[in-house]
Protein backbone atom coordinates (compact mmCIF):
# COMPACT_ATOMS: atom_id res chain seq x y z
CA UNK A 1 0.00 0.00 0.00
CA UNK A 2 3.15 2.23 1.00
CA UNK A 3 4.24 1.79 -2.01
CA UNK A 4 1.64 2.73 -4.47
CA UNK A 5 1.07 5.68 -2.83
CA UNK A 6 4.58 6.29 -3.22
CA UNK A 7 4.42 5.79 -6.77
CA UNK A 8 1.76 7.51 -7.16
CA UNK A 9 2.60 10.66 -5.37
CA UNK A 10 5.90 10.31 -8.06
CA UNK A 11 4.22 10.10 -10.93
CA UNK A 12 2.17 12.93 -10.06
CA UNK A 13 5.18 14.98 -9.05
CA UNK A 14 6.82 13.59 -12.53
CA UNK A 15 3.92 14.67 -14.81
CA UNK A 16 4.02 17.81 -15.06
CA UNK A 17 8.03 18.28 -15.55
CA UNK A 18 7.53 16.02 -18.40
CA UNK A 19 4.86 17.77 -19.88
CA UNK A 20 6.81 20.77 -19.90
CA UNK A 21 9.92 19.29 -21.38
CA UNK A 22 10.41 20.54 -25.30
CA UNK A 23 11.21 18.14 -28.16
CA UNK A 24 13.63 18.26 -30.95
CA UNK A 25 11.03 19.12 -33.06
CA UNK A 26 9.86 21.84 -30.92
CA UNK A 27 12.62 23.91 -31.35
CA UNK A 28 14.02 22.56 -34.97
CA UNK A 29 11.65 25.01 -36.93
CA UNK A 30 12.53 27.81 -34.24
CA UNK A 31 16.92 27.62 -35.04
CA UNK A 32 18.91 28.61 -37.75
CA UNK A 33 21.69 26.59 -39.14
CA UNK A 34 24.50 29.46 -39.16
CA UNK A 35 26.36 28.10 -42.16
CA UNK A 36 23.14 27.41 -44.64
CA UNK A 37 20.81 30.64 -43.30
CA UNK A 38 17.90 27.88 -43.38
CA UNK A 39 16.15 26.09 -40.23
CA UNK A 40 17.51 23.27 -38.84
CA UNK A 41 14.58 21.29 -39.84
CA UNK A 42 15.09 22.03 -43.55
CA UNK A 43 19.45 21.60 -42.52
CA UNK A 44 21.16 18.76 -42.77
CA UNK A 45 24.59 20.78 -42.67
CA UNK A 46 27.08 19.27 -40.47
CA UNK A 47 27.22 22.58 -37.82
CA UNK A 48 23.19 21.92 -38.09
CA UNK A 49 23.56 18.17 -36.85
CA UNK A 50 26.19 19.44 -34.22
CA UNK A 51 23.06 21.81 -33.04
CA UNK A 52 20.26 19.46 -33.19
CA UNK A 53 22.77 16.59 -31.03
CA UNK A 54 23.16 19.18 -28.36
CA UNK A 55 19.19 20.19 -28.54
CA UNK A 56 18.41 16.61 -27.89
CA UNK A 57 21.39 16.30 -25.25
CA UNK A 58 19.37 19.43 -23.75
CA UNK A 59 15.80 18.37 -24.12
CA UNK A 60 16.85 14.79 -22.85
CA UNK A 61 17.95 16.82 -19.41
CA UNK A 62 14.28 18.18 -19.57
CA UNK A 63 16.12 22.40 -20.02
CA UNK A 64 13.31 24.49 -21.28
CA UNK A 65 13.05 26.14 -24.55
CA UNK A 66 13.89 29.05 -23.51
CA UNK A 67 16.75 28.30 -21.41
CA UNK A 68 18.06 26.26 -24.93
CA UNK A 69 17.72 29.13 -26.65
CA UNK A 70 19.48 31.13 -24.79
CA UNK A 71 22.57 28.43 -24.20
CA UNK A 72 22.80 28.60 -28.23
CA UNK A 73 22.68 32.55 -28.80
CA UNK A 74 25.48 32.84 -26.70
CA UNK A 75 27.42 30.11 -28.36
CA UNK A 76 25.99 31.02 -31.71
CA UNK A 77 24.87 34.82 -31.49
CA UNK A 78 21.47 35.89 -32.08
CA UNK A 79 21.08 34.74 -35.57
CA UNK A 80 21.11 31.20 -34.50
CA UNK A 81 17.37 31.79 -33.66
CA UNK A 82 14.82 31.97 -36.25
CA UNK A 83 12.55 34.65 -34.88
CA UNK A 84 14.14 37.96 -33.20
CA UNK A 85 14.28 38.27 -28.98
CA UNK A 86 11.59 40.29 -28.25
CA UNK A 87 13.75 42.44 -26.33
CA UNK A 88 15.98 45.72 -26.25
CA UNK A 89 17.20 46.97 -30.08
CA UNK A 90 15.06 43.26 -31.42
CA UNK A 91 11.75 44.72 -30.57
CA UNK A 92 11.66 46.97 -33.78
CA UNK A 93 11.94 43.47 -35.99
CA UNK A 94 8.60 42.82 -34.48
CA UNK A 95 7.28 46.56 -34.42
CA UNK A 96 8.40 47.72 -37.81
CA UNK A 97 6.26 45.39 -40.11
CA UNK A 98 3.15 46.14 -38.06
CA UNK A 99 3.92 49.90 -38.04
CA UNK A 100 4.11 49.77 -41.62
CA UNK A 101 0.76 47.90 -41.95
CA UNK A 102 -1.01 50.13 -39.80
CA UNK A 103 -0.03 53.41 -41.95
CA UNK A 104 -0.44 51.35 -44.97
CA UNK A 105 -4.48 51.12 -43.46
CA UNK A 106 -4.48 54.71 -42.58
CA UNK A 107 -3.07 55.83 -46.11
CA UNK A 108 -5.60 53.07 -47.55
CA UNK A 109 -8.50 54.62 -45.41
CA UNK A 110 -7.46 58.29 -45.90
CA UNK A 111 -8.09 57.75 -49.98
CA UNK A 112 -11.06 56.03 -49.60
CA UNK A 113 -12.83 58.60 -47.58
CA UNK A 114 -11.61 61.25 -49.57
CA UNK A 115 -12.90 59.49 -52.65
CA UNK A 116 -16.34 59.19 -51.18
CA UNK A 117 -16.51 62.80 -50.39
CA UNK A 118 -15.40 63.95 -54.24
CA UNK A 119 -18.84 63.99 -56.06
CA UNK A 120 -19.12 64.24 -59.93
CA UNK A 121 -20.29 67.24 -61.15
CA UNK A 122 -24.15 67.69 -61.74
CA UNK A 123 -25.55 66.76 -65.14
CA UNK A 124 -26.86 69.83 -67.06
CA UNK A 125 -30.72 69.82 -66.78
CA UNK A 126 -32.78 69.73 -69.75
CA UNK A 127 -36.33 71.39 -70.26
CA UNK A 128 -39.31 70.49 -71.52
CA UNK A 129 -38.01 71.14 -75.45
CA UNK A 130 -34.73 69.28 -74.64
CA UNK A 131 -33.04 72.26 -74.56
CA UNK A 132 -30.50 72.62 -71.87
CA UNK A 133 -30.83 74.22 -68.57
CA UNK A 134 -27.83 76.67 -68.26
CA UNK A 135 -27.75 79.55 -65.27
CA UNK A 136 -30.09 81.83 -65.28
CA UNK A 137 -27.68 84.59 -65.55
CA UNK A 138 -25.21 82.90 -68.15
CA UNK A 139 -28.70 82.88 -70.34
CA UNK A 140 -29.41 86.33 -69.52
CA UNK A 141 -25.35 86.91 -70.93
CA UNK A 142 -25.96 84.56 -73.55
CA UNK A 143 -28.98 86.24 -74.85
CA UNK A 144 -27.56 89.78 -75.21
CA UNK A 145 -24.73 88.58 -76.92
CA UNK A 146 -27.12 86.75 -79.43
CA UNK A 147 -29.42 89.87 -79.73
CA UNK A 148 -26.14 91.52 -80.94
CA UNK A 149 -25.69 89.42 -83.42
CA UNK A 150 -29.04 89.89 -84.86
CA UNK A 151 -28.81 93.58 -83.99
CA UNK B 1 -2.90 73.33 -38.49
CA UNK B 2 -3.48 70.85 -40.83
CA UNK B 3 -0.39 72.24 -43.23
CA UNK B 4 1.94 71.49 -40.10
CA UNK B 5 0.73 68.04 -39.66
CA UNK B 6 0.81 67.33 -43.70
CA UNK B 7 5.05 68.86 -43.49
CA UNK B 8 5.46 66.97 -40.42
CA UNK B 9 4.35 63.95 -42.23
CA UNK B 10 6.44 64.43 -45.15
CA UNK B 11 9.88 65.27 -43.21
CA UNK B 12 8.73 61.92 -41.32
CA UNK B 13 8.49 60.33 -44.53
CA UNK B 14 11.47 61.52 -45.97
CA UNK B 15 13.87 60.91 -42.85
CA UNK B 16 12.19 56.90 -43.34
CA UNK B 17 13.33 56.18 -46.31
CA UNK B 18 16.58 58.05 -45.91
CA UNK B 19 17.27 55.69 -42.95
CA UNK B 20 16.33 52.91 -45.25
CA UNK B 21 18.64 54.09 -47.52
CA UNK B 22 21.28 54.67 -45.41
CA UNK B 23 20.92 51.00 -43.75
CA UNK B 24 20.96 49.90 -47.31
CA UNK B 25 24.18 51.06 -48.33
CA UNK B 26 25.74 50.71 -44.91
CA UNK B 27 24.78 47.24 -45.43
CA UNK B 28 26.09 47.10 -48.93
CA UNK B 29 29.81 48.85 -48.16
CA UNK B 30 30.19 46.24 -45.37
CA UNK B 31 29.63 42.94 -47.47
CA UNK B 32 32.14 44.41 -49.93
CA UNK B 33 34.65 44.26 -47.00
CA UNK B 34 35.71 40.91 -47.28
CA UNK B 35 39.44 41.30 -47.21
CA UNK B 36 39.51 37.84 -49.36
CA UNK B 37 37.91 39.68 -52.32
CA UNK B 38 40.36 42.36 -52.17
CA UNK B 39 43.48 39.57 -51.92
CA UNK B 40 41.54 37.77 -54.73
CA UNK B 41 42.44 41.33 -57.27
CA UNK B 42 45.98 40.83 -56.03
CA UNK B 43 45.67 43.64 -53.75
CA UNK B 44 47.12 43.10 -50.19
CA UNK B 45 44.57 44.53 -47.76
CA UNK B 46 45.20 45.34 -44.20
CA UNK B 47 44.42 41.90 -41.99
CA UNK B 48 40.82 42.55 -40.17
CA UNK B 49 42.00 42.76 -36.87
CA UNK B 50 39.90 41.00 -34.59
CA UNK B 51 39.72 40.19 -30.56
CA UNK B 52 38.54 37.05 -29.19
CA UNK B 53 37.96 34.67 -26.24
CA UNK B 54 40.46 31.96 -26.18
CA UNK B 55 39.72 28.82 -26.24
CA UNK B 56 42.60 27.18 -25.33
CA UNK B 57 43.22 29.71 -22.59
CA UNK B 58 41.60 32.43 -20.15
CA UNK B 59 42.17 35.68 -21.92
CA UNK B 60 41.70 37.12 -25.29
CA UNK B 61 43.28 36.38 -28.71
CA UNK B 62 43.93 39.54 -30.50
CA UNK B 63 45.87 40.04 -33.91
CA UNK B 64 46.98 43.28 -32.85
CA UNK B 65 49.62 41.76 -30.32
CA UNK B 66 51.32 39.85 -33.03
CA UNK B 67 52.23 42.69 -35.33
CA UNK B 68 55.36 42.24 -36.66
CA UNK B 69 55.47 38.99 -36.73
CA UNK B 70 54.34 36.73 -39.69
CA UNK B 71 50.75 34.60 -39.18
CA UNK B 72 48.77 32.15 -40.32
CA UNK B 73 45.43 32.16 -39.67
CA UNK B 74 43.37 29.03 -39.80
CA UNK B 75 39.51 28.89 -39.51
CA UNK B 76 38.23 25.75 -38.67
CA UNK B 77 35.37 23.89 -36.65
CA UNK B 78 35.09 20.41 -35.18
CA UNK B 79 32.17 19.49 -37.37
CA UNK B 80 34.33 20.31 -40.19
CA UNK B 81 36.19 17.09 -41.48
CA UNK B 82 39.06 18.15 -43.60
CA UNK B 83 39.93 20.63 -40.43
CA UNK B 84 41.01 17.63 -38.61
CA UNK B 85 42.74 16.18 -41.34
CA UNK B 86 44.95 19.43 -42.02
CA UNK B 87 45.07 19.72 -37.97
CA UNK B 88 48.45 18.07 -38.15
CA UNK B 89 50.11 20.00 -40.78
CA UNK B 90 49.29 23.48 -38.98
CA UNK B 91 50.60 22.03 -35.51
CA UNK B 92 53.89 20.98 -37.48
CA UNK B 93 54.34 24.42 -38.71
CA UNK B 94 53.60 26.15 -35.85
CA UNK B 95 56.37 24.44 -34.11
CA UNK B 96 58.91 24.43 -37.20
CA UNK B 97 58.70 27.51 -37.46
CA UNK B 98 57.94 29.10 -34.09
CA UNK B 99 61.68 29.99 -33.82
CA UNK B 100 61.68 31.91 -37.02
CA UNK B 101 58.94 34.25 -35.02
CA UNK B 102 56.35 32.74 -37.07
CA UNK B 103 52.61 31.88 -35.68
CA UNK B 104 49.82 30.16 -35.86
CA UNK B 105 46.41 31.76 -34.80
CA UNK B 106 43.46 29.10 -35.08
CA UNK B 107 40.14 30.69 -35.27
CA UNK B 108 36.92 28.07 -34.36
CA UNK B 109 33.91 29.77 -35.71
CA UNK B 110 30.44 28.86 -35.71
CA UNK B 111 30.93 26.04 -33.37
CA UNK B 112 30.07 24.61 -29.88
CA UNK B 113 32.90 25.65 -26.89
CA UNK B 114 32.82 22.51 -25.39
CA UNK B 115 33.29 20.24 -29.31
CA UNK B 116 35.56 22.86 -30.26
CA UNK B 117 38.01 22.70 -26.90
CA UNK B 118 37.47 18.42 -27.49
CA UNK B 119 38.47 18.72 -31.07
CA UNK B 120 41.93 21.38 -30.19
CA UNK B 121 42.84 18.00 -27.46
CA UNK B 122 42.33 15.10 -29.60
CA UNK B 123 44.47 16.72 -32.44
CA UNK B 124 47.03 18.47 -29.71
CA UNK B 125 46.78 21.92 -31.31
CA UNK B 126 48.94 23.95 -29.18
CA UNK B 127 48.73 26.75 -31.04
CA UNK B 128 46.86 30.18 -29.54
CA UNK B 129 43.20 29.34 -30.92
CA UNK B 130 40.01 32.41 -30.14
CA UNK B 131 36.56 31.19 -30.28
CA UNK B 132 34.03 33.08 -32.93
CA UNK B 133 31.05 31.00 -31.94
CA UNK B 134 29.39 34.05 -34.61
CA UNK B 135 31.59 34.24 -36.73
CA UNK B 136 31.71 37.91 -37.00
CA UNK B 137 35.26 37.46 -38.33
CA UNK B 138 34.20 35.32 -41.09
CA UNK B 139 32.51 38.15 -42.66
CA UNK B 140 35.23 40.34 -42.46
CA UNK B 141 37.80 37.73 -43.83
CA UNK B 142 35.22 36.95 -46.64
CA UNK B 143 35.45 33.67 -45.60
CA UNK B 144 32.97 31.15 -47.78
CA UNK B 145 33.60 27.76 -46.17
CA UNK B 146 35.52 25.80 -44.00
CA UNK B 147 38.86 25.42 -43.53
CA UNK B 148 40.02 28.38 -44.96
CA UNK B 149 43.74 29.91 -44.05
CA UNK B 150 45.44 33.31 -44.55
CA UNK B 151 48.79 34.31 -44.48
CA UNK B 152 49.72 37.68 -42.57
CA UNK B 153 52.80 39.51 -43.76
CA UNK B 154 55.20 41.36 -40.76
CA UNK B 155 53.47 44.76 -41.73
CA UNK B 156 49.75 43.18 -40.82
CA UNK B 157 48.81 42.81 -44.46
CA UNK B 158 47.16 40.00 -46.33
CA UNK B 159 49.24 38.48 -48.72
CA UNK B 160 49.80 35.55 -51.04
CA UNK B 161 46.73 33.86 -51.32
CA UNK B 162 44.33 32.76 -49.15
CA UNK B 163 44.05 28.63 -49.04
CA UNK B 164 40.25 27.21 -49.24
CA UNK B 165 39.71 23.39 -48.22
CA UNK B 166 42.05 22.13 -45.95
CA UNK B 167 45.58 22.05 -46.92
CA UNK B 168 46.23 18.40 -48.32
CA UNK B 169 49.97 17.11 -50.06
CA UNK B 170 48.81 16.54 -53.43
CA UNK B 171 46.22 19.30 -53.33
CA UNK B 172 47.70 22.48 -52.50
CA UNK B 173 50.54 21.58 -50.06
CA UNK B 174 53.28 23.44 -52.25
CA UNK B 175 51.46 26.79 -52.43
CA UNK B 176 51.30 26.29 -48.70
CA UNK B 177 54.74 25.98 -47.83
CA UNK B 178 55.15 29.18 -50.49
CA UNK B 179 53.06 31.20 -48.65
CA UNK B 180 54.96 30.15 -45.26
CA UNK B 181 57.73 31.29 -46.77
CA UNK B 182 56.60 34.42 -48.34
CA UNK B 183 55.89 35.88 -44.84
CA UNK B 184 58.91 34.19 -43.36
CA UNK B 185 60.84 36.01 -45.96
CA UNK B 186 59.17 39.53 -46.59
Amino acid sequence: MRLLAVTVAALALASPAAAACPTLADLEGKLICPTCKTTLDQSDAPVARQIKSYVQRRVEACASEQQIKDELVAEYGPAVLAAPPRKGFHWLAWLLPLAGLLAGAAVVSTLVWRWSRTRPPPEPSVDSNGRLGLDPELERRLDEELARFDG
Amino acid sequence: MAGRLKLAAQVLALALVAGLFGILVWKLARQDEGASEKLGRGQTPPAPSFRLDRLDRPGKLALAAYRGRPVVINFWASWCDPCEEEAPLLEGVWKRYRSRGLVVLGIDANDLTSAARSFARKNQMSYPIGHDGPGETLTDYGVAAFPETFFVARNGKLVCERLQGGVHLDRNRDRFDACVEEILSA
